[in-house]
């Protein structure tokens, strides 16, 4: 029950993009055609679930019996760095058809905030490993939700002609994402 | 370059924030008092600074497939120098950033400054960028911050500056507010560019697209193919 409402909060409640600000490089910039919103938000779960798994290990395993616990922001990026360049060679070799639609959404995910932030918010807030795959997963799905429906936004936005000038592009999107973010809002309620 | 042209390219020419647009999620998060954006700014500075002048070092050095990496580890250990030096000199700044501390490693902006300019220039050079452009992220987020702080909370570097009647607007220093705020400003900002460009007859310049100032652009596709 527990689990289910950390999946349901880590979604709507606590929206990585919307409540958390994490992520809003590629929420901004590649949210301009549905389809490679799409892609976009499918590799993140892909890369966020695998990540939070593997910081958990490393952090539980290899920082705290060593007393190293201060060089978890330079771990995890490692881990992270590394992580992305090896699924992005083994989705070379084992399905090329996969790579094409996500791989070319890898290399701007290692530098993603919000792959770190939840490896840092998993780690703050003491999860134990199912926790934070649960957490991993239902932040992520939250990150493809709105990602999408900000897309398929911004694609009508584009056709509108009577848009000032110095507000089309990223400001409307500013300002959109922030009228998505009071309904998010709405959602506070639900939980608690 | 001229040395002050450098650090002036920072501040106004390619301001981070306003004109690059890069760096945007610490920008909103942290932007709700203008003491949270200042003490932001100066972290990220810090780091900006030092590892510049640390890349260009070693620029002649570093293989060139491997400079990512290479860099984000740089950068990862001056984060934790200054993660360090604010738990232990500023407690209080420190909780109200949080998780924001950490994550200046994955801040776009440095490690786009890595790639774009330290890589090629001299440590002195490096050094003034990183000014500049610390500098630029300092008074965005700042800026911001106090507007926020201003119209959220009534006042400024908790200075109360407002009547007493003054009814603050709590949305704008929540969430959603910080998004509206940042898109006001950026609008705003665009349109005096604009009509500066305009009056000294020079061609309007184009606004970046969100992710172009990116630092794995030059390894990224979705740029590339046009649809980013």
């Amino acid at each position: 029950m527990d689990l289910l409402l950390l999946f349901i909060s880590s979604i709507f409640v606590q929206n990585i993009l919307l409540a958390r600000f994490l992520g809003c490089c590629p929420f901004l910039g590649v949210s301009t055609k549905l389809e490679t919103a799409r892609g976009m938000g499918i590799a993140v779960i892909f890369v966020i679930v695998l990540s939070s798994t593997m910081t958990w290990l490393v952090y539980h395993c290899v920082l705290v019996p060593l007393h190293l616990e201060y060089l978890y922001t330079l771990s995890f990026i490692l881990v992270i760095a590394a992580l992305v360049q090896f699924v992005e060679l083994a989705l070379k070799k084992l399905n090329p058809a996969l790579y094409k639609s996500l791989g070319i959404f890898l290399p701007l995910i290692t530098t993603n905030c919000a792959v770190l932030g939840l490896a840092v918010i998993n780690m703050n807030e003491n999860y134990t490993l199912l926790q934070s795959i649960v957490n991993a997963l239902g932040s992520s799905i939250g990150f493809l939700l709105a990602i999408t429906l900000m897309a398929g936004i911004r694609e009508r936005l584009e056709q509108n002609d009577a848009i000032p000038k110095c507000l089309r592009g990223l400001p409307l999107a500013l300002v959109t994402a922030g009228l998505m973010s009071i309904a998010f809002m709405g959602f506070n309620g639900m939980i608690r | 370059m001229n040395k002050f042209k450098i650090v002036l390219n920072g501040i106004v020419n390619e301001n981070p924030t306003f004109v690059q647009c890069i760096g945007l999620c610490p920008t909103l998060a942290v932007s709700t008092s203008a003491a949270n954006g200042l003490g932001m700014g100066f972290a990220a500075m810090f780091v900006l600074i030092a590892s510049n002048v640390a890349i260009s070092l070693l620029r002649k050095r570093t293989p060139d497939e491997i400079r990512i990496p290479i860099f984000i580890v740089v950068i990862a250990g001056f984060v934790t120098v200054i993660q360090f030096l604010m738990a232990g000199f500023t407690p209080a700044l420190n909780k109200q950033l949080g998780i924001f501390i950490p994550l200046i490693v994955v801040n776009c902006i440095i490690l786009a400054r890595a790639e774009a300019f330290a890589f090629k220039n001299t440590p002195l050079d490096s050094a003034l960028d990183g000014l500049g452009m610390g500098l630029g992220f300092t008074l965005a987020l700042t800026s911001i911050g106090t507007l926020r702080e201003f119209l959220g909370n009534g006042t400024i570097f908790n200075i109360t500056v407002t009547p007493a009647g003054f009814q603050p607007g709590l949305l704008v220093i929540l969430a959603p507010g910080g998004f509206i705020t940042l898109g006001v400003c950026m609008a705003v900002f665009r349109a005096l560019r604009a009509r500066l460009a305009e009056r000294r007859g020079r061609a309007t310049p184009e606004p970046a697209s969100g992710c172009a100032g990116c630092a794995v652009c030059s390894i990224c596709d979705t740029a590339k193919g046009g649809d980013a």
